[in-house]
């Protein structure tokens, strides 16, 4: 964290100075190990391990938080006697379709509950349904809220928590095998050093205290990245830690405004506000749609009204009742459509333009060689940055030029480069990870031809629009489809621009996020939005930014002018509430779990929730409020549901749907890895996202022939010198100096086995690449030992590329595509390697030596492709 | 305490104003370093990496006014987790073949140190150099001839001439800022407040609770680097927060003024010529009584 976010690690600082003890779990010693009381590092891609590690601990010792448990999550539910858990099935759960490597959810379902979601699968064809799933529908919700119970009935529980199929007990059998010889033997952590942060943890837990984990690509970028969060909301909600202050588990984004990216996404598979992307197979009109999405209970039961006022705020006057407020509009999915299958499909023609707006896969996606391959295959592409990146200039000087795997001459690719307006050049809002917008404003004007993205997407907009409702050009083109044209000729499109370049006024695109009622007044509050076409809103989370008129982004009353909630900075979706889930902080009687810990409690004397935050609920609902039968949406939650947005409102150990990898988390190897999987048969992910044969080699793994060609772990990272792909540091002078050369690190242990020397050069080698970098060797990667024997990792900050004023080899062209199945993110973080000393060669050579590798290693298209 | 503003000649100055630099809490970011260079208008200075762990800046010079130094070093642990002074907090199993003791990142940024008694403005022949009324030490760059006697005067190595310039060039401690009621930039940029800025009696005062609190939680290194007022330079109005020995950092332990001793070296010179003076005269004298 003080690596890649030092400014928000000065928070981390003030906590230390306040007394907080900060562990940092990393594989490297960096400069966050360095201000951290314990620094563990462990295996690259063991994380699963370790945190169960630390579950176990917690159920077999008695250490979780019993009464909060037994209130506010779903430890007492009992499950289907259908399912089979890892523990039964050698490290798989019930529903594995081998052939189709998918499962069938139907077995993971609450007992007695009637659909288990992602809901509405289970009524598909096994074909549409495989289409569904790879259209990434885990990440629905955002927070898998997903359906488990059609109908009114009560879920079945156990209070005494004894049911042998009651989570709780599920939970004991399948951690049981996590043990601290188990950890020290798959993380190369020692069981001194497990212990030592086993004790920190629950005795900084409970009723008096709270634990807050934080983490960043280090846990998501794995083939069981989204498993490694739910390990830790495990493991965070067995102790207590959700919706407390000083709780939580904290997503570190890798950029400015990746919440807000996601909220208001540039996700294939989501509309603003975790609403799910109409699917091809199903959801053909806006019923069979809402049939298939909407839940029960909880805020989600509401979904008709988030959805309608959304179409409303983008079609306006031609959205209504009498058309499903344009919700054919909306375009529909027909499976996975993210990056990388982009990229396949570039390569297989089939996808013939793409726009690039402040990203830089040539050096920043996995596979870059793979990257700029589907790149040379488009009709044209769009690059709007800053600086002539790598992304822009590889058809003429790019790594396959000099290897003669591709010509300038026969490149057909038309690239436009665009240059873009930095963020002191406009106007808008950043979301960070506590959901907290702050607006910026504009400082300068950008300069020559740079213009912000609103404007390059307002204007793309106008200037489309304009000519599809030209006649003429219509006819000269042979456009007589009006119908299909719609969707944008009827878009609103209006915004008021401003400033000599005509910048579109972002606060109006932010009213209109916010939302308006019949009368065109701004709305205060997403309970306000109506499913019958009276309200309009951009993004159902958002409602309340521009309450009464004001930009409520642009508070910036300090924070030693109010109390120490300070809700007057800015705004946090939904409803400027600063802890979500903040119902968990008081025991069901509505009471704080202790005065230290006080955040929100019922006074019995005013009747309301009071307190600092705004409540997660209505105010002036009792702790013991027990909704009427027939209630449906937010009024179907108890007093002491206090998980909102989940379907059964607790908070879930075990999650029945949502998830297209297990109900729970299992440690699997990485992709590729020097060791074997010591808990299951079950080597790897089964259901893990593989590219077709054909298109990428994948190395094998321990126990299997070739292996030890690759007996190294590598893994990237950051550094805070410079950012992600080096679009915005590598031409800046005064960052590049700082980091002046792209470098790999490795112990001396290591650099003494392969004959590296400090500031000489190493070749990097897998299946995919090999590329060359400085060596720094440091005690600051340190030797574990694994499974009886000691493993090197190596260090390969991802920064570098041709080129700039710093240039060196990308690490990702190491990098392979073998993705988490949930939301198609690529393992960079654990990537088996061998290095050697010297520099890669040159041209046609360098193919050659990635050849000869494949053939030692013995790998053909079916390596490492086994379930 | 001296106040060399006043001593100067500056009728009722401001406060002294300088740096603490506590280094206990830097994290190593160099935000402090880019924003300097960038106030300043200073140049890139070298794209080279130096293999000196992460710092590729090497040293205050003449285009870097603030410098991170990164100290990879074993040694004894500070406050071991849960805050019983000194003990060793876990790192994992020793690694077979290394030194014992607890591997340490040290990072701490270094500065000109804005000397009370400052051996640069002693020796500047232009008068470029001059002590503000807020008792720091500026180059005034368009005085500067460039003559570099300031250079070695220094006995920290921080002012030097820039290449292709020949002007020396230092840290001012944001002249232009602080004149008009900001805080100098790297002070305004780093994140977790290791730069302080602010009148040097407070600073002072400041930085002695934090080191008693430190040694009071076990970190038993923690010491004040130019705090002195009775050192060899007078104090520092940039002084320091350390973990180890200075010499680690790549300071010098006991820094002296090096025009400290210039008044009894003139004496002595002075002495010696009456000397030989009396000598020649007497030479002659007796010479032509012969």
């Amino acid at each position: 964290m003080a690596e890649c976010h030092p400014v928000g690690f000065q928070w981390v600082m003030e906590a230390k100075a306040r007394g907080a003890t900060v562990i940092h779990v990393d594989p490297r010693f960096t400069r966050t190990s360095a201000m951290a009381d314990l620094h563990v590092p462990l295996r690259a891609g063991s994380d699963i391990a370790f945190l169960g590690g630390l579950i176990r601990h917690v159920l077999e010792n008695e250490k979780y938080f019993r009464e909060y448990v037994l209130a506010y999550t779903n430890a007492a539910t009992i499950v289907s006697e259908e399912f089979r858990d890892t523990e039964d099935l050698d490290g798989v759960f019930s529903g594995l379709d081998p052939r189709r490597r998918a499962y069938d959810f139907s077995s993971w379902r609450y007992e007695d509950a009637e659909v288990s979601a992602p809901s509405g699968l289970q009524e598909m064809r096994p074909e549409e349904r495989d289409r569904v799933r790879g259209a990434a529908r885990g990440e629905k919700h955002g927070s898998g809220g997903a359906e488990v119970s059609a109908g009114p009935m009560r879920i079945r529980t156990d209070e005494t928590l004894r049911h042998p199929r009651c989570v709780f007990q599920i939970l004991r059998r399948h951690f049981a095998r996590y043990t601290p010889e188990t950890v020290e033997r798959i993380c190369g952590i020692p069981q001194e050093t497990f212990a030592k942060v086993c004790e920190l943890i629950t005795e900084n837990s409970g009723r008096e205290r709270t634990t807050a984990f934080v983490y960043s690509v280090g846990w998501t970028q794995h083939t069981v990245g989204v498993q490694y969060i739910r390990t830790a909301a495990i493991l965070q909600t067995l102790l207590g830690n959700i919706g407390r202050p000083g709780g939580g588990i904290l997503a570190l984004r890798g950029h400015a405004s990746i919440q807000g990216s996601t909220d208001i996404p540039t996700l294939f598979n989501l509309l603003p506000g975790y609403l799910p992307m109409p699917h091809a197979d199903r959801g053909r009109d806006l019923e069979e749609y809402l049939r298939a999405e909407t839940v029960r209970k909880g805020h989600w039961g509401n979904m008709r009204s988030y959805l309608v006022s959304l179409l409303k705020a983008w079609w306006g006057e031609a959205a209504n009742a009498d058309n499903d407020f344009c919700f054919d509009h909306l375009p529909r999915l027909t499976g996975d459509h993210g990056t990388y299958r982009t990229v396949l499909a570039q390569l297989d023609g089939v996808c013939k333009g793409y726009f690039l707006l402040g990203e830089n896969p040539a050096v920043g996606s996995a596979n870059a060689r793979l990257q700029r391959l589907g790149m040379a295959k488009l009709d044209w592409l769009v690059v709007r940055d800053f600086s002539l990146i790598e992304s822009a200039t590889w058809w003429k000087d790019g790594p396959e030029i000099e290897t003669g795997e591709l010509r300038t001459e026969d490149i057909g690719t038309e690239v436009f480069f665009l240059p873009a307006a930095a963020h002191t050049e406009k106007s808008g809002s950043f979301t960070n990870t506590q959901r907290l917008l702050q607006w910026h404003r504009q400082a300068v004007e950008p300069a020559g031809d740079a213009r912000s993205d609103l404007w390059f997407a307002f204007e793309l907009g106008r200037r489309i629009r304009a000519k599809l409702a030209d006649p003429a050009y219509r006819e000269r083109h042979g456009l007589d489809d009006v119908e299909m044209d719609r969707p944008v000729l009827e878009l609103t499109w209006d915004y008021p621009t401003e400033g000599r370049h005509g910048e579109p006024d972002a606060e109006a695109v932010l009213a209109e996020i916010n939302g308006r009622d019949a009368a065109g007044r701004p709305l205060s509050s997403y309970l306000e939005l109506r499913p019958d076409g009276s309200t309009s809103c951009g993004c159902w989370i958002y409602c309340g930014v521009y309450a009464d008129g004001v930009n409520q982004a642009d508070r910036r009353r300090p924070g030693s002018e109010q109390d120490w909630v300070a809700a007057e900075w800015g705004w946090a979706w939904p409803m400027n509430r600063r802890i979500l889930y903040n119902r968990a902080s008081a025991d069901p009687a509505g009471r704080p779990w202790s005065e230290r810990k006080a955040y929100l409690r019922w006074d019995e004397s005013r009747r309301r929730w009071v307190g600092p935050d705004v409540p997660d609920f209505d105010p002036a609902t009792p702790p013991d409020h027990e909704p009427p039968p027939d209630a449906t949406g937010p009024e179907a939650l108890s007093g002491t549901d206090a998980f909102i947005m989940q379907a059964d409102g607790k908070a879930w150990l075990y999650a029945p749907s949502g998830l297209v990898d297990g109900p729970l988390p299992a440690h699997y190897e990485p992709q590729e890895s020097p060791f074997a999987n010591p808990l299951y048969g079950q080597r790897r992910n089964p259901v893990r996202s593989l590219p077709p044969p054909g298109r990428e080699h994948f190395q094998p793994s321990d126990g299997e022939r070739g292996a030890q060609v690759f007996p190294y772990v590598a893994t990237t990272y950051r550094l805070t010198e410079h950012h992600t792909a080096g679009g915005m540091s590598r031409w800046l002078p005064r960052l590049s100096e700082l980091q002046p050369e792209f470098f790999c690190e490795v112990s001396p242990e290591l650099a003494r086995e392969r004959g590296l020397e400090h500031l000489g050069w190493a070749t990097v080698i897998t299946a995919r690449s090999a590329i060359e970098a400085r060596v720094l060797v440091t005690e600051r990667m340190k030797p574990l030992r694994v499974q009886g024997r000691w493993l090197h990792q190596i260090g390969l900050p991802y920064h570098w590329g041709p080129n700039g004023l710093t240039t060196g080899d990308a690490a990702n062209e190491l990098a392979h595509i073998a993705l988490d199945p949930n939301v198609h993110i690529q393992e960079v973080k654990a990537l088996a390697c061998d290095i050697r000393p010297g520099r890669r060669p040159r041209g046609r050579a360098l193919r050659e030596l990635v050849e000869e590798y494949r053939r030692r290693a013995g790998i053909d298209e079916q390596t490492g492709r086994q379930m | 305490m001296s106040d060399p503003a006043a001593d100067t000649g500056y009728a009722d100055p401001p406060p002294r104003m300088g740096f603490f630099t506590d280094t206990s809490v830097c994290i190593g970011c160099k935000a402090c370093e880019v924003a300097c260079k960038e106030w300043n208008a200073i140049p890139e200075d070298g794209m080279e990496l130096t293999g000196m762990s992460y710092d590729n800046t090497a040293g205050l010079g003449a285009s870097t006014w603030r410098h991170v130094a990164f100290v990879e070093r074993r040694g004894p642990v500070p406050a071991g987790p849960g805050g019983e002074g000194g003990e060793p907090s876990p790192q994992g199993a020793a690694t077979p073949g290394r030194e014992e003791g607890e591997l340490r990142w040290l990072m701490a940024s270094d500065v000109c140190k804005h000397c009370t008694h400052a051996a640069c403005l002693d020796v500047c022949p232009t008068g470029a150099l001059f002590r503000t009324e807020f008792g720091t030490v500026v180059v005034q760059e368009d005085v500067c001839n460039g003559c570099g006697y300031c250079i070695p005067a220094c006995p920290y190595g921080v002012i030097d001439q820039r290449r292709g310039d020949g002007r020396a060039w230092k840290c001012t401690l944001c002249y232009d800022r602080i004149s008009t009621g900001l805080e100098p930039a790297c002070a305004k940029a780093c994140p977790t407040e290791s730069i302080q800025y602010g009148p040097v009696e407070e600073l002072r005062e400041r930085a002695a609770s934090r080191l008693a609190a430190l040694q009071e939680a076990g970190v038993r290194q923690a010491r004040l680097y130019g705090a002195d007022p009775d050192d060899g330079v007078g104090g520092a109005g940039a002084f320091f927060l350390l973990l180890d020995e200075p010499e680690v950092y790549g300071l010098p332990p006991d820094p002296v003024v090096t025009t400290r001793d210039l008044p009894s070296m003139w004496r002595h010179a002075a002495v010696a010529a009456a000397g030989l003076l009396g000598a020649a005269v007497l030479a002659c004298l007796t010479g032509r009584r012969r």
